[in-house]
């Protein structure tokens, strides 16, 4: 499958002729990145299927090797085809958004470098090579959130990505060299053929993985950085902050329990851990997500907390189920997205959805795929997130955990809050002259909207598709499940989100609701704010101290007042000018001088 | 009766110490001078005594015939003392002419 090297090469020459030699002709180097995409695209739908493992050694210290290679198996050739096809749909639905951008050649050549870096993480055959690219992901990120750089917010959002990124990278690389250590190797082939005993250095090891995934995936306590990435273009947060690199974490750990296997995995006592994180932020992004105003940060947060629930799953040591609920909701969370975009872009990039309402008259076709999107988020019978969606309440369900009683919570407050959003700013009357003026988008636009309503609808049916590492059988047909209590559960939360919603915010001009809590995010950054404000203090007061009296006190200050003191001491007390003292002092040093070398 | 050897050193040490400690202790320079030639004086006399006790061998007989190196250095000894006597003094004369004083605890105009 020597093919798999176009998925690399494409979008890397792409990434390079765009910022080299393209950054002069915009239009040119939108359709240089739009059909590399989609080439690669094509490449991605060639290689499906494919078993295969190749690459080259890259670096060889003694019994620590490292190739640069790829993996391509069910897993990481369906996962391929989610990051090519929603990428050329938003390069695509981009062409249109950024058409008066005067940065549009910065942009496709930042999306490329993305590309080419998600490639890597996809296809990678070992971790330090995930690694590698999880950083390069990290990089495009920064530089795409922050490609409106003169926004202070949007400079100050970049940085904020990068660093919180950072401190989960930092337990990702430690993880990797635990788990070097234990298994001495890093590649997953290898590691596959000799998996690890379930001990406590590897449970930790795997934890430590996981802050990797924390940090990407934007889990509690480092999801911080998510909501304020939306500072980034819309179709940038459909690709990467919504459906492609945000999800690494969760491919990322599949890969991981893949390659140890679940039975030694399930023993380990940091998965409860890791799905209870997820837990806890699938609830705290979706109660933040009911207070919020912004568009775009509704599905930030929704984001959140649908990457909680796959994380859940994951820790549930059930990544199939996390796996097939990323595939549906890469799909139908671009498309909210994408639809989110086509609203700003026809609102006069006015984000406040109480600025909005009374779209479906004005702009029909964006309005309805959006709802088609909500109806899949919310999980509706019959939609994508529906069937994945019950696939985690199964895996929370057999393990008995209590995480399902979370896991419904969060399934109402979702329902909830969408369709608060869809009450405000999609239905009702026009509440601002922006969103009055509103015009249905161009072509362009609507297409891949369109394309990811058609992809979205079938997604579920198609189970080859799915990204699935097989480590559990999973039930796609849960129609017949309809008998099963489970299902009546998931309808249940359903309806107790969406009567409150209709009841508080049909018609409504103004929040009925104000929890200053969720709206301030549980004040969580401020919270942060004020731990790294007290940490750097306590920090600087200690190497304050350091320097101040044990560096400059007593190390440099103690040598010249030793020198010095020792000077004042031969000035007053030897050379004190009388001859008699010298003579005295000369008579005992010869004294000295005999005793030594006579006697001594 | 003949003084032994140990008499001589102890005699001698004597003479050394307390012209040391004339030196430290006394404050008119011209004293310090004097006893400085007492040290000098106690130094000769070790070396006289020495070589009066040193046995003169002989092709493996022991003569009663003493051995005069040392006594001759000290004649030499003597002789330069008397010229450093007259060096000092004329140090002294011309110290005491430019600062009109010949007490140690004035001169110090080398403290530090």
């Amino acid at each position: 499958m020597e093919l798999a090297w176009f998925l690399f090469i494409l979008p890397l020459a792409s990434a390079i002729a765009i910022h080299f030699v393209l950054k002069k002709r915009p239009c040119l180097s939108g359709a240089v990145g739009t059909v590399v995409t989609l080439a690669a695209l094509v490449v991605a739908f060639f290689i499906r299927g494919a078993q295969s493992e190749l690459g080259f050694n890259w670096i060889s210290l003694g019994n620590f090797e490292v190739n640069i290679g790829f993996v391509i198996d069910k897993l990481s050739s369906n996962m391929m085809l989610i990051v090519t096809g929603i990428g050329s749909l938003v390069h695509i639905f981009s062409l249109a958004y950024m058409k008066e951008d005067k940065a549009k050649a910065r942009y496709f050549g930042n999306l490329s470098l993305f590309m080419f870096s998600m490639t890597g993480i996809v296809l990678s055959s070992n971790l330090v090579m995930t690694f590698i690219f999880w950083e390069l992901v990290g990089l495009s990120s920064y530089l795409l959130i922050g490609h409106w750089y003169e926004k202070h917010s949007a400079g100050d959002a970049a940085k904020k990505a990068f660093l919180t990124n950072r401190i989960g990278d930092f337990g990702f690389m430690i993880g990797i060299l635990m788990l070097w250590s234990i298994t001495g190797t890093v590649n997953f082939s290898e590691l596959a053929a000799n998996p690890p005993a379930a001990t406590c250095a590897l449970s930790i090891a795997v934890f430590m993985i996981f802050l990797g995934a924390m940090g990407k995936s934007a889990q509690a306590p480092l999801h911080v950085w998510l909501p304020d990435a939306m500072e980034g273009p819309t179709p940038v947060s459909a690709l990467i902050h919504a459906a492609t690199m945000v999800a690494a974490g969760v491919y990322m750990m599949a890969r991981v329990f893949l390659v140890i296997g679940t039975d030694v995995i399930s023993t380990l006592g940091s998965v409860e851990a890791i799905a209870w994180i997820g837990g806890i932020t699938s609830l705290l992004a979706a109660l933040m997500a009911t207070q919020q105003n912004d568009i775009k940060k509704i599905l930030a947060y929704s984001t959140l907390s649908q990457l909680g629930y796959m994380v859940m799953a994951v820790g549930l040591v059930n990544p199939d189920a996390g796996m097939f609920h990323l595939y549906t909701h890469a799909w139908f969370k671009a498309l909210l997205f994408l639809g989110s975009g086509a609203i700003i872009y026809a609102c006069h990039h006015d984000q406040n959805i109480w600025n909005m309402g009374g779209l479906l008259k004005r702009m029909p076709i964006t309005s309805l795929t959006f709802i088609f999107g909500t109806l899949a988020l919310t999980a509706v019978p019959f939609t994508a997130g529906f069937y994945s969606k019950e696939s985690i309440l199964h895996a929370a369900k057999d393990q008995g955990s209590y995480l399902l009683w979370v896991a419904l919570g969060v399934a109402a407050l979702t329902t909830f809050y969408m369709f608060r959003l869809i009450f405000v700013a999609i239905l009702g009357k026009a509440k601002h002259k922006h969103s009055e003026d509103a015009k249905e988008v161009s072509m362009l636009m609507l297409a891949p909207l369109v394309i990811l309503v058609i992809v979205s609808a079938l997604s579920p049916f198609f189970s080859d598709f799915v990204p699935l590492p097989e480590l559990k059988e999973i039930d796609f047909h849960v129609v017949p499940h309809f008998g099963d209590k489970l299902v009546l559960f998931s309808i249940g939360a359903f309806v107790l989100g969406f009567i409150p919603a209709l009841l508080l915010y049909a018609g409504k001009t103004k929040d009925p609701l104000n929890i200053p809590l969720f709206r301030n995010k549980f004040y969580i950054d401020e919270i942060f704010g004020h731990i790294i404000k007290w940490g750097q203090d306590i920090l600087a007061a200690v190497v304050h101290f350091l320097d101040e009296f044990v560096i400059n006190g007593l190390l440099v200050g103690g040598v010249t007042r030793s020198a010095q003191g020792l000077g004042n001491l031969f000035r007053s007390k030897i050379q004190t000018g009388n001859i008699q003292t010298y003579a005295f002092m000369f008579g005992i040093g010869i004294a000295i001088t005999i005793y030594i070398t006579v006697f001594a | 009766m003949y003084a032994s050897l140990n008499e001589y050193l102890i005699i001698s040490g004597l003479l050394f110490c307390i012209g040391f400690a004339g030196v430290i202790l006394r404050k008119n320079i011209i004293v310090i001078f004097m006893c400085l030639e007492l040290m000098l004086a106690a130094a000769s006399l070790t070396l006289v005594a020495f070589t009066r006790f040193k046995p003169f061998q002989q092709e493996g007989a022991t003569t009663t015939l003493p051995d005069y190196d040392g006594q001759m250095l000290v004649f030499f000894i003597i002789t330069v003392a008397a010229a450093e006597v007259a060096v000092g003094l004329a140090i002294i004369v011309a110290l005491y002419r430019s600062r009109q004083t010949i007490h140690t605890d004035d001169l110090d105009a080398l403290k530090g």
